[in-house]
């Protein structure tokens, strides 16, 4: 029985763990090529939830067919604030763009009170209660679609910077900023576009995280600070780091809270988090250099 | 007294002479609603000014300054309650465990050469590591929160640090007023120099034979202790503590609020910080109130678009493109700003 | 405009005098005319974290004017005040509706907002009557002008498993083991302090915990505590939860194929209107124990037909009720004290005996540390998307339906 309850709730954690890591991938990929640390990442991915609140109340969407949109919505929305806002802000000390984002952050969270009020929002589609049982495991379904979902996005968005010509040139980018700009790359674009992606990214895992739970203005806070700790113990700037991260992450938590007291979940990983930035502050997956 | 008025123009002895006049007679005119928003901008210009000695002149951004207020609170809040002891005596114990507590941290992070953006995260590690290790820490309440016992007291109990809150004004005056005091004097001796080259260039501050380990753990110690004191009276004045809103991030981000727009580094930057920010807070619930606007968010909305203008147009903060104005620059040679 | 001028003009006589003002004389508020509303100064967490709540308290103050003006009441003049769910706002807001010339002040929601807010009461000499805040450390300051009219954690808890037995007796149908869940705040761990030793006194409690759980209330997802609480195969869930929890916690239960026998809630959440309107069919079932009204009350129906026109769709809640009844204690005891001289109302409100009031029990009447201790709480239960009052039997409108009906039968 009880292993039985232990591979469940670690399945779980890895399920949760991978759209967790889908979220803190776009905080990768914009500290990695833009080195702005985006502290207003989990309002972002606030403004996502409540999008999908909008287009399933109003057309009845199911949330995976509104990635894509909402994903996109999301990618216009990050590539004006660096267009309008950031850039200015990309050579200037981490306290400045700390508090320029900060700044940003509570004017998203207030805005979405205002506009949504206080009260906790779901919804509820065909396949919200169901689950699977796979010889006594029971795993939520609504789980399941969201993490294969997350790995999709992921791999598609891996796709895009190996194999496109924009996404090595963002990768040029990243390497070497100067060189970049010798060789004549629109820098400026380049990284509105990174920051779009980053947004985007968060679009998406904002989408598949309505399938299996709800969303209050005043959640934002919370998941910036777990996208933290994802990005750090996999590596700051490193895209499968993100996703390791996410996973060991949702499992620490899962299997903290079952074998420990789970009010005290999140602090098995910060405990990770001190361990890998002392002993391996480049983050498990991250390069040397960093 | 040279070396603390050595370099300082006249005019600005005068300004700050005036100033200081002010807020000693503020609460013969004031009445208590100012009072309380005085405290508050006191309260908040003191954590400022101990954050600012971390960040501000070492360079050392901390998210989780609210570790420090916290700790000072609960340790002298438990033995006031628990042993009876005076939170000037308390107080001691508070500075050397905050202390104690930064030194860890900083010995941690500098070894494995833990800096910037990751020495903020590691920051706020600690301080959530304390938040939920509060939460479930009986002894002193756990999650349930902590009380102090209060009473309607007709005299000041200043041993005991009871009394109205006229006296918790002067208290966190005297502090504010010692800190600034304290800094200026930092920022002209040996350490304060130091402290500036670490924050320009640790490598070139190597170079140069400074042992970058050993000031920053100063800075680090320093500034962990006084911001404990911060809690002190944070606890004795408002007489409960709970570790959600005491350990909690948005509190270490209010108290750096200040500084940052202040303008960081320099002295009077989180006092100005400080007064704008809650006078900013203040003021708009004010306008919200005359215009009749009763809804909740707004005004937080307006405050995130204040702060976000400040930061862009004044990259410095308010406090140096002021100085320039009231003609008071000539001074900061010295200070590297 | 005349009394705008008035008003200024005392508040810039406070200032000059606030130096010298001792607790207890305020000078600006000088006796007003009976007739003239009565100002009090309403502090709520509209904003921050516990918004959601505020605003719901919120709309108990709403409401009121006209209910009062039916009861014959003097009129008052609500000042709001948000604490943004913050101690010190709470703080310096109580001190400006107090400066603007409010004569009483009610709120907080939260024991902590409550605690700084009754610090500034008590040193100013102005009335303040908490509505919600359970933390007991509140009334047991000696304070001369803070009243509650809210059940203690540790009430909530003895009339939770009053009632509780009282519904197994007559069901005959009694859970023989629980497991008890609480989220870690506040609230929650007040509730698991005094929850063993409460459950103690209750000899006739049929059920053993086997174990407790307790989980971050701001947590994103709970299917952990879910499983951990199933793979004890309890009969009974025990549990204090906040609105969000309570939906997530439900999810779960569905998912992870777990129907216990009864869900007992000693908090919120369960009975909320989200709750409801959230989990459709799948939210029925559920008692929660909890400081409720008395749905055979007079005053009961009057209070719901007003929501009910103001705010349709809502059910009628704790949060509506204990605001309202905060408000009805201020009116009443001006009218008694004949003016909104602190000292008086203070002593009117020490006077207190309201017998046509909402909330079970005797009515309202306080004691000298300022609580009302005869409050008694309610059990309720979710019922086609609505809520029946199941116990204590006086102030019941249903029988309880136990065990409930499993979640995949629905």
């Amino acid at each position: 029985m009880t292993t039985e309850v232990v591979l469940k709730i670690a399945i779980s954690g890895v399920l949760t763990g991978l759209v967790y890591g889908l979220m803190a991938l776009g905080l990768s990929v914009i500290f990695g090529v833009v080195r702005v640390v985006n502290f207003a990442h989990g309002e972002m991915m606030t403004i996502a939830m409540y999008l999908v609140i909008v287009f399933f109340s109003a057309l009845g969407l199911d949330p995976l067919l509104m990635l894509v949109p909402i994903s996109a919505v999301l990618f216009a929305l990050g590539y004006l604030m660096q267009r309008a806002i950031i850039n200015p802000f990309i050579n200037r000390p981490e306290h400045s763009q700390f508090m320029l984002l900060v700044a940003i952050a509570l004017i998203m969270v207030n805005a979405l009170l205002l506009i949504f009020g206080p009260d906790s929002q779901g919804i509820t589609t065909s396949y919200s209660f169901d689950s699977f049982d796979i010889g006594g495991i029971i795993i939520d379904a609504g789980k399941v679609y969201a993490a294969i979902a997350a790995l999709i996005v992921a791999v598609a968005l891996f796709a895009f910077f190996r194999l496109t010509l924009t996404g090595k040139a963002i990768r040029a980018c990243a390497d070497n900023y100067n060189g970049a700009l010798v060789v004549g790359l629109d820098v400026k674009r380049l990284y509105a576009l990174t920051f779009g992606i980053g947004a985007a990214c968060v679009g998406a895992a904002g989408t598949m995280l309505m399938i299996v739970t709800d969303v209050t203005p005043a959640i934002g806070p919370a998941y910036t600070l777990l996208a933290f700790v994802i990005v750090i113990t996999g590596g700051l700037g490193s895209m499968p780091g993100a996703i390791v991260g996410g996973i060991l992450i949702g499992l620490t938590e899962a299997l903290g809270g079952f074998f420990f007291t789970p009010s005290a979940k999140t602090m098995f990983s910060f405990a990770i988090l001190v361990l890998v930035l002392l002993f391996r502050p480049q983050g498990i997956m991250g390069r040397k250099t960093a | 007294m040279n070396l603390l008025l050595e370099g300082v123009p006249r005019s600005a002895l005068i300004l700050l002479a005036l100033f200081f006049a002010a807020l000693i007679a503020a609460p013969m005119v004031l009445n208590d609603y100012l009072i309380v928003v005085l405290i508050t901008i006191l309260y908040f210009a003191y954590a400022g000014q101990c954050w600012n000695i971390m960040m501000g002149f070492a360079g050392q951004l901390s998210l989780g300054h609210a570790l420090y207020i916290g700790l000072g609170a609960y340790v002298t809040a438990a033995l006031y309650v628990k042993f009876g002891v005076s939170p000037w005596i308390g107080l001691l114990p508070a500075l050397v465990i905050a202390g104690a507590v930064g030194a860890v941290i900083g010995f941690l992070a500098f070894r494995f050469g833990v800096s910037g953006v990751y020495f903020a995260i590691l920051t706020i590690a600690f301080a959530e590591f304390a938040r939920i290790g509060f939460d479930h820490f009986p002894w002193v309440g756990g999650a349930a929160g902590y009380f102090l016992p209060v009473a309607n007291y007709t005299q000041n109990d200043f041993f005991n640090l009871r009394g109205s809150q006229t006296m918790f004004y002067y208290i966190l005056l005297a502090m504010t007023v010692l800190a600034f005091v304290l800094c200026h004097l930092l920022l002209r001796s040996r350490a304060g120099y130091y402290w500036l080259a670490i924050r320009e260039s640790p490598e070139a501050a190597e170079a140069l034979g400074i042992n970058i380990f050993r000031y920053k753990m100063y800075a680090v110690v320093l500034s962990a202790a006084l911001t404990s004191l911060g809690g002190v009276i944070f606890a004795f004045f408002y007489n409960n503590l709970f570790p959600e809103q005491v350990f909690h991030i948005s509190r270490s981000i209010e108290l750096i609020l200040g500084p940052i727009i202040g303008g960081i580094g320099t002295l009077f930057g989180p006092v100005v910080g400080a007064f704008l920010l809650t006078g900013l807070a203040e003021g708009l619930r004010e306008v919200m109130l005359r215009l009749g606007i009763d809804l909740p968010g707004v005004k937080q909305v307006f405050y995130g678009i204040c702060l976000l203008c400040v930061v862009m147009f004044l990259p410095e903060g308010v406090w140096p493109p002021l100085k320039k104005k009231l003609g008071l620059d000539r001074d900061t040679g010295k200070k590297g700003s | 405009m005349a009394s705008k001028t008035r008003i200024s003009r005392r508040t810039f006589t406070a200032g000059m005098g606030a130096a010298g003002v001792v607790a207890g004389t305020a000078p600006f508020n000088i006796i007003s005319a009976q007739g003239a509303p009565l100002k009090v100064g309403v502090l709520l967490p509209r904003s921050g974290a516990q918004a959601g709540i505020g605003q719901d308290c919120q709309r108990g103050v709403d409401i009121t004017a006209g209910i009062l003006k039916d009861l014959k009441l003097p009129t008052l003049q609500i000042m709001n005040g948000d604490t943004e769910t913050n101690v010190e706002v709470a703080r310096a807001r109580a001190e400006r509706l107090i400066n603007e010339g409010a004569q009483l002040l009610v709120g907080a929601f939260d024991s902590g907002q409550s605690t700084a807010i009754a610090q500034v009461a008590e040193q100013k000499g102005i009335p303040y009557v908490i509505n919600i805040a359970a933390a007991p450390p509140i009334t047991e300051q000696g304070y001369k002008f803070v009243f509650r009219n809210f059940p203690t954690a540790p009430t909530i808890l003895a009339n939770a498993f009053e009632n509780q037995i009282e519904i197994f007796k007559v069901t005959g149908n009694a859970p023989k083991t629980a497991v008890f869940m609480h989220v870690n705040d506040t609230f929650g761990s007040a509730m698991q302090k005094g929850f063993t030793g409460t459950m103690a006194k209750f000899a006739d409690t049929p059920y053993k915990v086997l174990e407790t759980i307790a989980y971050d209330g701001t947590a994103r997802d709970l299917s952990v505590e879910v499983a951990k609480a199933k793979a004890t195969n309890a009969e009974a869930l025990v549990m204090v939860s906040r609105l969000n929890d309570a939906i997530l916690i439900t999810r779960e239960l569905v998912k992870q194929r777990w129907s216990p026998k009864c869900v007992l809630s000693m908090g919120p959440g369960w009975y909320e209107d989200q709750y409801l309107k959230t989990l459709g069919k799948l939210g029925d079932g559920p008692m929660s124990f909890v400081p409720w009204y008395d749905p055979n009350k007079k005053l009961s129906k009057a209070l719901e037909a007003a929501l009910a026109k103001s705010h349709p769709g809502i059910n009628m809640n704790t949060n509506h009720v204990y605001t309202f009844e905060a408000l009805l204690v201020a009116a009443d005891a001006y009218k008694r004290a004949g003016s909104a001289d602190p000292k008086a109302l203070a002593d009117a409100i020490r006077a207190t005996n309201i017998k046509d009031n909402v909330s079970p029990g005797p009515g309202i009447q306080f004691d000298a540390k300022g609580q009302n201790a005869a409050l008694r709480n309610s059990a309720i239960q979710n019922r086609g998307g609505k809520l029946v009052t199941i116990a204590p039997k006086s102030a019941s409108n249903a029988a309880a339906e136990h065990p409930m009906k499993p979640y995949d039968k629905r």
